[in-house]
């Protein structure tokens, strides 16, 4: 065999494992959430919902600079087209696509405008239960996962307090709440917020200490990182995949539960801004009259709902490592 | 299992003297005593103060909470605020009401559930299985109460199939012994009357199944599927049992254990929805009442109805941890 031979099957070689290099680096390249994003696009349930979505809050965010007629507008006594009293609430018509509610409004731009209050209450609430629920549960899982004998005597505390919550029936905590701050817009999201603080709470937990258990952490220990670190940059940032699926699914709950709220007049007093679930409970004296003033509302809340759960449930699917490949 | 079950009871003593303090610090927080819901905005504070020594409210909350610990110790809960009658008797009247309410649409759901879960998960991919898909999704994201006016609007106020409101026609003159109406009829042979109560049962029971529902059939289809997955199936179906010993020995025994501990964790979510379902078809259980309570701060009725209910929780509970052992022989109860 000559030297140039040799060279030359050394360059290949060389050349060979370049490439096999090269592919590896780019499965290595693929993170967590990119895989995840890929399976999402490939699930049908996924795309359905955040088409949903995506009207959703582009009706939330432009909607009320469009519509026809203000929300408080209350067009059809003036005119003499709506008699609530005596039972005349006309419906759809070329001007008014959605008819009138029992105030004389036109209800399509109701519903538009309240997009915007449904999907702020949804949001903040929210907001509140993720960040009360990951503070407490993130000082827990940290405790019990990397905390020793006190860590799992602050965690035990901690749990039973969050055992508690979850024995209140959520509606009469929320109602409870509502009694404390007086009925409003920010009794609603405080009170549906901190209803959801227990499930955002143990989910952390347990994912947290779930990864306390992995090489990772005994590696970064056993390097002499400290522990409030550790839990910190390591475990929190590879818990959080959970807490997050979790947190979109909440969005549809915290939708509903606000609904329920307004429902028995806990909502906001301020009835100039329409809401969903105020509207859906002030239908409820003209339902023989024109139940589709109930029918909106509600097929508005189902839908918003429906398309936070699709998105939501698809992620946990795409996110579940039993699922992955 | 019997020191098991004595020692989960007795656990219930620390957790109920936590839950007391909070709960009588929390609820003594609350701006606006009930002397604000007696008089009106308008009382002076002479009228305030006397209202709040006559109920025993001017005293340091040590010593109120002494008085209600001393109480609760004999089970008096003291007299409600708003009703002037003791607490215990009201609930007595109202809770079975409730109960009631919330163990028929546990049935309903457990019953049509279990079920469906499973021949969902049977029939992966095919049309039954996307109809209970979708139809739970759709179940978990309407508002309990919108379900409650939609059934009774159709079936009881245009077909008049069912009642619409109320828990007995009042012009059946039943006989009261434990106000559960379906087992008061029973037991005094008044079945026109227990049959009445069950009928009145039905559309209200229906709208808070809804969300149970919902979450029993996935929770069956993914528990069924897991162990549809298992090695010990596919032995059992290659040996030549017979379908009905698969699903009922090996595949629903195993998958039960994840649907018994929702079963446990839904009873808090039962009991909100019965608030609501109680206000729609004017259903006289507890869920108006201690919603009222709470406007008019009803101290008394507050404290007992969470202590009630944080017992049942924790019985409700129990009974999953035992109904464990009872699935699954390896999970022994210590």
């Amino acid at each position: 065999m000559s030297m140039t031979e040799r060279a030359r099957r050394k360059a290949e070689k060389l050349d060979r494992l370049g490439e096999l290099a090269a592919a590896r680096d780019d499965e290595r390249g693929v993170s967590l959430w990119q895989e995840a994003f890929r399976r999402l696009r490939r699930n049908p349930a996924a795309i359905v919902g955040a088409v949903i979505l995506g009207i959703f809050l582009v009706v939330a965010v432009l909607g009320p600079f469009f519509v026809p007629y203000g929300p408080t507008d209350t067009i059809g006594i003036r005119e003499g087209l709506v008699k609530s009293g005596q039972g005349i609430i006309p419906g759809p018509s070329a001007d008014h696509w959605l008819g009138f509610d029992h105030q004389g409004r036109d209800e399509f731009s109701r519903l538009v405008v309240g997009a915007r209050q449904t999907l702020l209450v949804g949001v903040v609430s929210t907001l509140i239960g993720l960040a009360v629920g990951a503070v407490i549960g993130g000082v827990a899982g940290a405790a019990a996962g990397l905390g020793g004998r006190w860590g799992r005597w602050v965690d035990g505390i901690l749990m039973r307090v969050i055992d508690m919550m979850l024995a209140l029936p959520s509606l009469l905590l929320a109602v409870s709440i509502a009694a404390l701050l007086g009925a409003g817009l920010d009794t609603v999201m405080i009170a549906v917020g901190l209803v959801s603080v227990p499930v955002f709470a143990r989910l952390l937990r347990g994912s947290m200490i779930a990864q306390s258990n992995s090489d990772y952490v005994l590696a970064a220990i056993s390097l002499g990182v400290r522990r409030s670190k550790v839990a910190l940059s390591h475990v929190l940032p590879n818990s959080l995949a959970p807490v997050i699926v979790q947190a979109t699914l909440t969005l549809a709950t915290a939708i509903i539960e606000a609904a329920a709220l307004s429902f028995l007049g806990l909502g906001n007093p301020d009835t100039a801004v329409p809401e969903w679930g105020v509207m859906l409970a002030d239908a409820q004296p003209y339902l023989g009259i024109r139940p589709a003033l109930a029918i909106y509302p509600a097929v508005a809340i189902i839908v918003t709902a429906l398309g936070f759960t699709l998105l939501g449930e698809a992620m946990r699917e795409a996110l579940d490592p039993k699922l992955r490949k | 299992m019997f020191r098991f079950i004595v020692r989960r009871l007795l656990q219930l003593v620390p957790a109920l003297f936590g839950l007391s303090v909070l709960l009588f610090i929390w609820l003594h927080k609350l701006p606006g005593g009930p002397e604000s819901a007696i008089l009106g905005e308008r009382a002076t504070p002479e009228m305030r103060a006397a209202i709040r020594e006559n109920l025993g409210l001017d005293e340091p909350i040590l010593v109120q909470y002494g008085r209600f610990m001393r109480r609760l110790i004999r089970l008096d809960l003291g007299t409600s605020i708003s009703t002037k009658r003791e607490v215990t008797t009201e609930f007595l009247e109202r809770f079975p009401g409730t109960v009631e309410l919330a163990l028929t649409a546990m049935l309903i759901a457990v019953a049509l559930g279990i079920p469906l879960g499973y021949l969902a998960a049977r029939r992966r991919g095919r049309f039954l299985d996307h109809v209970s898909v979708a139809g739970s999704l759709i179940g978990v994201c309407v508002p309990v109460f919108f379900l409650a006016y939609v059934l009774k609007a159709i079936f009881a106020e245009h077909l008049h199939l069912f009642p619409s409101s109320g828990r007995q026609d009042p012009t059946i003159n039943a006989t009261r012994v434990t106000n559960f109406f379906v087992l008061d009829g029973l037991l005094t042979r008044e079945w026109d009357a227990a049959a009445d109560a069950l009928w009145h049962l039905v559309l209200p029971g229906l709208a808070l199944a809804s969300i149970p529902l919902a979450v029993i059939v996935r929770i069956t289809r993914a528990s069924v599927l897991e162990v549809l997955g298992e090695d010990y199936i596919r032995t059992a179906e290659a040996k030549g049992l017979t379908e009905r010993v698969v699903r009922n020995r090996h595949v629903l025994r195993n998958a039960m254990l994840p649907v018994s501990t929702t079963i446990g964790l839904l009873t808090g979510g039962l009991l909100s929805g019965a608030v609501l379902t109680e206000t729609v078809f004017a259903f006289s259980g507890i869920g108006a009442f201690v919603a009222d309570s709470i406007s008019h701060r009803d101290y008394p009725v507050l404290m007992g109805f969470i202590m009630i209910i944080a017992v049942i929780f924790v019985l409700v509970n129990l009974i999953v941890d035992i109904s464990y052992s009872l699935i699954d022989p390896r999970v022994r109860v210590r």
